[in-house]
């Protein structure tokens, strides 16, 4: 049976790890690689790290970080962040990520999504959906929003649902749909849009932003019927831990890898 | 012998890096290569792929690398196939029109609509405990599984599967929408639908066992 998938994902800055882990004394939670090898061993099902190097000119930092990452931990990696050309692409693979996420550069140039998924395939490009909710309707509608990085943003006016099935058609393998509202809430995720967005297209979502506690992984994965949940703050910050958060979603009928 | 050359066949852009420290993990030289005469001299050799079938084909074809592949195999070498390498390995695709390797009889085919595809992430493959060895058939798991419960989950990336015809050649059945095959072994030559070298210790073990036989062959 295809299992649910966990997945820590990491803010990487100039090629150290931002919000590092708390609880953890042995390893060093600043690098990377520590990082990376240590959420293998707890049983991460994959690992997603985000490029929030502000300067373009640090921008090959993360091509050694994936790199050396890629030498040690042999589970799915998918990087983004700054991936703005075919080019880009192309040595973050080489480098050793398995998938790259698009946000910001795919809206802006919705064609590099075909050229990737083209040259690469679409198992290796990954939409990263970021989606506002629009408050004025009575029907739940959600606007993408572009340049995120800082806490900021620009709504676009672009449907998020419609944006993800043009995404699909050009050729992404995955979402990652992350809810601005519920972000850093800790308060659940989306779970509107979550289903919406899962019942629409035909590739696997991933829900991201919003988890405070394990219910919520599970509501992702249930209700909202999510394929994937990932989560930053609950496990960097030591509230859970990857097997206890596997064994409550086994506990619940969840499909996991034990 | 002591460090066996193996080599990756490199014909179209992807990760090819984890496959190399995976097989340098355990003391194989690996060498990721689409020189045909390196790939001829080597003591084994991984056939990685993702992407399409069409322009998988049409890349080994440009690079001379059908007919030695093809050779290598029959010369009894030790032969890994990884996902789309699984595919390649039969006589024609539903992804496309190019025909494919033909080392084994039957073809690739789309899986069923009804759930997401690509089947993507991490699931189950169920070990046959009989593999063909010289056209008999073997009471026995493969090799290349050795030491790896039957059940254990793989990570799959992909949207066909094979479907060979010869069903004494499937070492390994996984459940998404159908059964489908997601190993084949016999002989000198393994192949799987899912990636080792994304598989955490399953995985690993897989190269493990195939560095291993490289070794002994």
């Amino acid at each position: 049976m295809l299992a649910k998938r966990i997945i820590p994902c990491l803010d990487v800055k100039e090629g150290r790890v931002v919000k590092g882990i708390r609880f953890v004394d042995h390893v060093d939670a600043g690098d990377p690689v520590s990082m990376a090898a240590f959420y293998d061993e707890e049983g991460a099902d994959e690992l997603v790290f985000y490029d929030i190097t502000a300067s373009s000119d640090n921008r090959n930092i993360m091509l050694d970080v994936v790199g050396r990452v890629a030498e040690q931990v042999f589970i799915p990696l998918t990087v983004g962040g700054g991936l703005r050309s075919v080019e880009d692409m192309l040595a973050m693979l080489q480098a050793g990520a398995d998938k790259v996420s698009l946000n910001t550069a795919a809206v802006e140039n919705p064609n590099l999504i075909k050229q990737g998924a083209d040259q690469f395939g679409s198992q290796c490009i990954v939409l990263g959906l970021d989606a506002i909710r629009s408050p004025q309707n009575s029907t739940p509608r959600w606007e993408v929003k572009v340049r995120t990085g800082n806490g900021g943003g620009i709504t676009t006016g672009l449907d998020a649902i419609e944006w993800a099935k043009q995404a699909v058609d050009l050729g992404v393998g995955e979402i990652v749909v992350n809810s601005i509202d519920a972000d850093g809430t800790k308060k659940g995720y989306d779970l509107d849009l979550l289903r919406f967005l899962s019942e629409t297209v035909t590739v696997p979502v991933v829900a991201s932003g919003g988890a405070g506690n394990l219910d919520h992984l599970h509501e992702a994965l249930e209700l909202g019927r999510a394929d994937a949940v990932l989560a930053a703050s609950i496990f960097h910050f030591g509230t859970h831990r990857i097997p206890e958060a596997k064994k409550f979603l086994a506990s619940k009928g969840i499909p996991i890898r034990p | 012998m002591s460090s066996p050359t193996i080599a990756i066949v490199n014909y179209q852009a992807g990760n090819l890096r984890s496959v190399q420290k995976a097989l340098e993990k355990f003391g194989a030289t690996a060498k990721i290569s689409s020189n045909p005469k390196e790939i001829d001299g080597a003591d084994g050799i991984v056939f990685p792929g993702q992407g399409a079938n069409d322009s998988s084909m049409r890349a080994l074809r440009e690079r001379g690398l059908v007919e030695p592949i093809q050779r290598y195999i029959r010369r009894g070498k030790p032969f890994l196939g990884v996902c789309l390498g699984l595919q390649l390995l039969l006589e024609a695709s539903d992804e496309g029109i190019e025909p494919g390797l033909g080392v084994m009889k039957g073809r690739t085919r789309r899986l069923p609509e009804g759930r997401k595809i690509p089947h993507m992430g991490w699931n189950q493959v169920r070990f046959s405990n009989s593999h063909r060895v010289l056209g008999q058939t073997t009471v026995g798991r493969h090799p290349v599984l050795d030491g790896l419960k039957s059940g254990s989950f793989f990570y799959f990336v992909h949207s066909y599967y094979a479907d060979p015809e010869e069903r004494a050649l499937v070492i390994g059945t996984t459940t998404y929408g159908l059964d489908f095959c997601s190993a084949v072994g016999w002989d000198n030559v393994t192949a799987v639908q899912f990636h080792p070298e994304k598989s955490g210790r399953n995985g690993l073990k897989v190269y493990e066992n195939f560095v291993k036989l490289v070794t002994v062959v």
